[in-house]
């Protein structure tokens, strides 16, 4: 999905006032949504599908599904959680969070020597 | 007064929140709606529990000596099925959302009662996971992956089992006109709540079930 056709579906929404929520918040069209809800079923399907790869491809495996994983988490925070369109104090109350936890538990994996196998 | 505290806040942020608390009733100072700021702390502190289960199985999932472990139990094509539910159902709330935000109630609840459903299909669908599991052997104190692995994803049922029930007392609250303050924004905190719980679902399916251990 092109940043123009996003920006044209949430202009859309606004022009036809068909998701104006009150104040005159920019609320995108139940469309853009259902159009990101196949991205997230289609990136579903692909992790999934790494299943039933053979075990030579697995070393190709964990870095795609740690991608893939990553895209389905920002679109569903950013999108659905309205994190994109908000106050960017939102953001930073939520991201710090989330920050903190990467970092510890970083830090806890390595002390136990979990990246060495 | 406050109209002209609301236009400050508008300009310093230069966004389009716009804090309904200033416009339902009250001003805040920030020109932000409180009960929102304190959601997405809750949501923010959230990280740090599901962190925390998530790295400690992580460490243990190879511990399975006297017991079944994770490439012997799984069973991921089931449990893809259930993390397309729970990924419609954040799309289904996020139309309920929407609907509140154009004061359509009927839709609303429609909405709420589909996810809640597709909620409660999830937790079910744990539920005969996890029935299975302990039939083959998989107890909660057979090993340490047992014991990191139903913590993990207990906790996680539990979050979506209370969310189904917010769903739920929410329809009910709806429908008896009980909202005193604004409506969109009660919604959109309860999905907040949800796509927060699918979104620790997002990690916990890739990092527990799919990466080959």
């Amino acid at each position: 999905m092109t940043a123009t056709s996003e920006h044209a579906d949430v202009e859309h929404a606004h022009d036809a006032h068909a998701s104006h929520g009150h104040d005159g918040e920019h609320i995108p069209s139940d469309v853009y949504f259902i159009k990101v809800a196949i991205v997230l079923a289609i990136v579903t399907g692909l992790e999934t599908s790494t299943y039933w790869w053979p075990h030579s491809m697995h070393a190709v495996a964990t870095p795609a599904l740690l991608i893939m994983m990553t895209i389905k988490f920002f679109m569903i925070v950013l999108i659905f959680m309205h994190l994109k369109f908000d106050s960017k104090l939102f953001s930073f109350m939520f991201y710090t969070g989330l920050g903190l936890a990467v970092f510890v538990y970083l830090v806890f994996l390595f002390t136990f020597q979990f990246f060495r196998g | 007064m406050a109209d002209i505290a609301v236009h400050d806040a508008h300009d310093a942020h230069g966004h389009d929140d716009h804090g309904h608390d200033a416009h339902g009733g009250h001003t805040t100072s920030t020109g932000l709606s409180n009960n929102k700021l304190a959601m997405w702390l809750f949501l923010g502190s959230e990280c740090l529990l599901f962190g925390g289960l998530i790295s400690t199985y992580m460490l243990y999932r190879g511990r399975h000596e006297g017991g079944p472990g994770p490439s012997q139990i799984f069973d991921v094509p089931l449990t893809s099925v259930s993390s397309f539910i729970l990924l419609m159902s954040s799309l289904t709330m996020v139309l309920a959302v929407n609907s509140a935000k154009r004061k359509d109630d009927r839709n609303t609840n429609l909405w709420l009662v589909v996810t809640a459903l597709l909620g409660s299909l999830f937790v079910g669908g744990q539920v005969y996971e996890f029935t299975s599991f302990y039939h083959e052997g998989l107890g909660f104190t057979t090993s340490l992956f047992g014991s990191s692995f139903y913590t993990l994803t207990g906790f996680h049922g539990v979050h979506v089992t209370l969310g189904v029930i917010m769903l739920l007392s929410l329809v009910g609250i709806i429908n008896r006109d009980r909202i005193t303050g604004d409506k969109a924004e009660v919604v959109e905190m309860i999905g907040l709540y949800w796509h927060f719980v699918d979104v620790v679902w997002v990690v916990i399916f890739t990092l527990v079930y799919l990466i080959p251990s």
